[in-house]
């Protein structure tokens, strides 16, 4: 893999990162911390939209982040053909 | 049949099979015994590695816990979740590309230093040591609680069976029962969980009928009515600051903390650390979201039934009958008004209860069988077992692998090398075993510790060695010394010499997270001032950021 193959693929794997700890940084430190009083009167089913978010939303969040991260990898790893030859997952 | 019965029936089954599973999974040499081989498939390690997670803590006191902190329960919700998104985009890829067997490993080779492995290795026996004394103590006193066994005796048990399938089967033995353990565990909590949801609410699914039914606004208006602020109201316990520090502290100490980086270690490829981390948390979310509307809805059940009541009405019940004399719950009309009531000031409060009961009597609560409430002792049991376990194996790897074979004797055969990560192990349940039957006063105040310090050493550490190719032995050093010596001089000093938390007011749950800020800092600045690192460490380093050839590499 030349050099200049390898620094992009590592480019778009760290913005990738950063977007996605974005979201993870939204939806926990924002939604459920920053902005708990603001967001308390809006109603998420019958509970506190910030209060949702701490205690249920959040998690939710998460995991789809993960999983995202594990989808969009696997697509990057091919097409810069840096993917393992056995397959693990 | 009898719920003592059927306690016994289910322990020894679900014992009888760890054993089992043990002796089938039993190795033979150190990759198997430190890494099980690197052929645990994603989704099996996800289940290992949320049952390495979640303790007797998570699982028996921590619905509790939120259900007396309300909103801000969330710090240990959301702190001891989101670190997985960190461990599964910034570390445990590229760790699992190194391919070795332990984290001092990776900060030895990485910095080229022996004293970084050391002060990495002396770490991580030390956060490890501090957790695992509160789980063996945990297995006591669930059989103490279920069985009347008295603590030591349940302490002794625990051991021989940890020691069992640990000195025998090492990371492969732990792996496979843990996945064993974590299907009890999670069948233990949502059982009840989904039951009281629909007693309550007609709905079965507790996240959703916590979102979507009327319980937490009935909740809010009972405490309000009885003094209190509401229930879902944040910040009522501290302030918006400290709240952020903590769960800062604890996702990045999780993501951090030994036990769960070498989980990673054992998949068979980056692209399957990557899935199993999303496996991970997928498992421990099922009973992280679950535990918020336990806690809601246990706590309205109880202050339904108890509160306003006369003290003949609320005994007619007959789990408070069987709570009262365990002792977890205690009502005493104190004023003599004929009626129970619950305040904020402890001299009238007339209702109280202990934190664990929230878990423990739900079963009850909501009317279920003999056996889900036995159910609800083997979960407590496996959920301290495997965490006990994942613990006693970095114990051991650190000193036997990192300590013994990589300084003290680095000739060592492959046969000698086992020997001493058996005789290890065992020591380790040995030690954690003494600190069950005689719990120092100070372990729940180090916990805080165990977490801090994950935060403040190996994660900044860890991340720069992946991230930041100019990150040299000198930054590291320093940046260690800095972030663990701030934080553990603030820890200490509030815990033990009663020194007033001068940091804006962050408490020493909290001040991991300024101590990691700290050890990044340094570690970039003095990086950046001496000579960079060496060509190979530099080529190391480009190596592990492409996944390809992860296979090659673990073979050393």
């Amino acid at each position: 893999m030349d050099p200049k193959q390898r620094l992009e693929y590592w480019r778009k794997n760290r913005l990738l990162i950063a977007i996605l700890l974005a979201i993870w940084f939204l939806v926990s430190y924002v939604f459920a911390i920053f902005l708990a009083e603001p967001l308390y009167a809006a109603r998420i089913g019958s509970l506190p939209a910030s209060f949702w978010w701490a205690q249920q939303g959040s998690m939710f969040a998460f995991v789809i982040l993960i999983f995202t991260y594990a989808i969009l990898m696997d697509r990057l790893d091919r097409k810069y053909d840096v993917h393992e030859e056995e397959e693990g997952a | 049949m009898s719920v003592e019965t059927w306690t016994y029936l289910l322990v020894g089954f679900t014992f009888a099979g760890y054993l089992y599973i043990g002796y089938l999974n039993r190795v033979k040499d150190t990759r198997g015994f430190y890494v099980a081989g690197q052929g645990v498939p994603p989704i099996f390690n996800g289940m290992a590695t949320a049952a390495d997670w979640m303790s007797a803590a998570s699982f028996i006191s921590m619905a509790g816990l939120i259900s007396f902190m309300g909103y801000d329960g969330t710090v240990y919700l959301m702190g001891w979740t989101g670190g997985y998104v960190l461990l599964a985009l910034l570390l445990a890829p590229y760790l699992r590309k190194y391919g070795k067997y332990t984290v001092p490993d990776f900060v030895g080779d990485r910095y080229y230093s022996n004293v970084a492995r050391v002060v990495a290795a002396v770490c991580a026996v030390f956060v490890s040591l501090t957790y695992v004394a509160g789980q063996m103590r945990g297995v006591g006193v669930v059989f103490s609680r279920f069985l009347g066994v008295p603590i030591n005796g349940g302490v002794i048990i625990g051991m021989a069976v940890v020691s069992f399938f640990a000195v025998l089967g090492g990371m492969k033995g732990i792996t496979w029962t843990q996945v064993a353990q974590y299907s009890i565990l999670i069948c233990a909590y949502l059982i009840p969980a989904v039951a009281i949801a629909w007693v309550l609410t007609g709905n079965p699914v507790p996240q959703l009928s916590f979102t979507f039914s009327d319980i937490a606004e009935r909740l809010n208006q009972i405490q309000v009515d009885l003094g209190f602020t509401e229930y879902t109201q944040p910040f009522q316990t501290k302030p918006m600051l400290d709240i952020f520090c903590i769960t800062f502290a604890l996702m990045v100490g999780t993501a951090g903390l030994p036990h769960i980086i070498v989980r990673f270690y054992t998949v068979p490829s980056v692209r399957g650390a990557r899935w199993s981390a999303g496996w991970a948390l997928l498992f421990i979310a099922l009973l992280y979201t679950t535990a918020p509307a336990l806690a809601a809805f246990a706590r309205y059940n109880l202050l339904d039934n108890l509160q306003g009541k006369t003290m003949a009405e609320a005994q007619s019940l007959q789990w408070v009958e069987s709570w009262e004399t365990t002792g977890l719950l205690k009502l005493e009309d104190k004023d003599g008004d004929g009626k129970l009531l619950l305040t904020r000031d402890a001299a009238t409060n007339e209702i109280v209860i202990d934190r664990d009961i929230i878990v423990l009597s739900t079963p009850e609560v909501a009317g279920l069988a003999a056996w889900v409430v036995a159910l609800t002792a083997a979960g407590g049991l496996a959920a301290a077992l495997s965490t006990a376990a994942g613990l006693l194996l970095v114990i051991s790897s650190s000193m036997a692998h990192d300590v013994y074979a990589k300084l003290i004797n680095p000739g060592a055969s492959e046969a000698k090398r086992l020997l001493v990560g058996r005789v290890m192990i065992f020591v380790a349940v040995l030690v954690a075993g003494y600190f069950g039957i005689n719990p120092p006063g100070f372990v729940a105040q180090v916990v805080a510790f165990a977490f801090g310090l994950a935060a403040a050493s190996f994660f900044p550490v860890v991340l720069l060695g992946i991230f930041d190719e100019r990150t040299n032995k000198e930054g590291a050093i320093c940046g260690m010394v800095v972030g663990l010596g701030f934080t553990a001089f603030y820890i200490i000093g509030n815990r033990f010499f009663g020194m007033e938390p001068w940091l804006l007011g962050i408490s020493s749950e909290g001040i991991g997270t300024v101590g990691m800020v700290l050890n990044l800092v340094t570690t970039l600045v003095v990086s950046r001032l001496t000579p960079p690192p060496p060509k190979e460490i530099q080529e190391m380093v480009q190596s592990i950021r492409v996944p390809r050839g992860a296979g090659t590499a673990s073979s050393h």
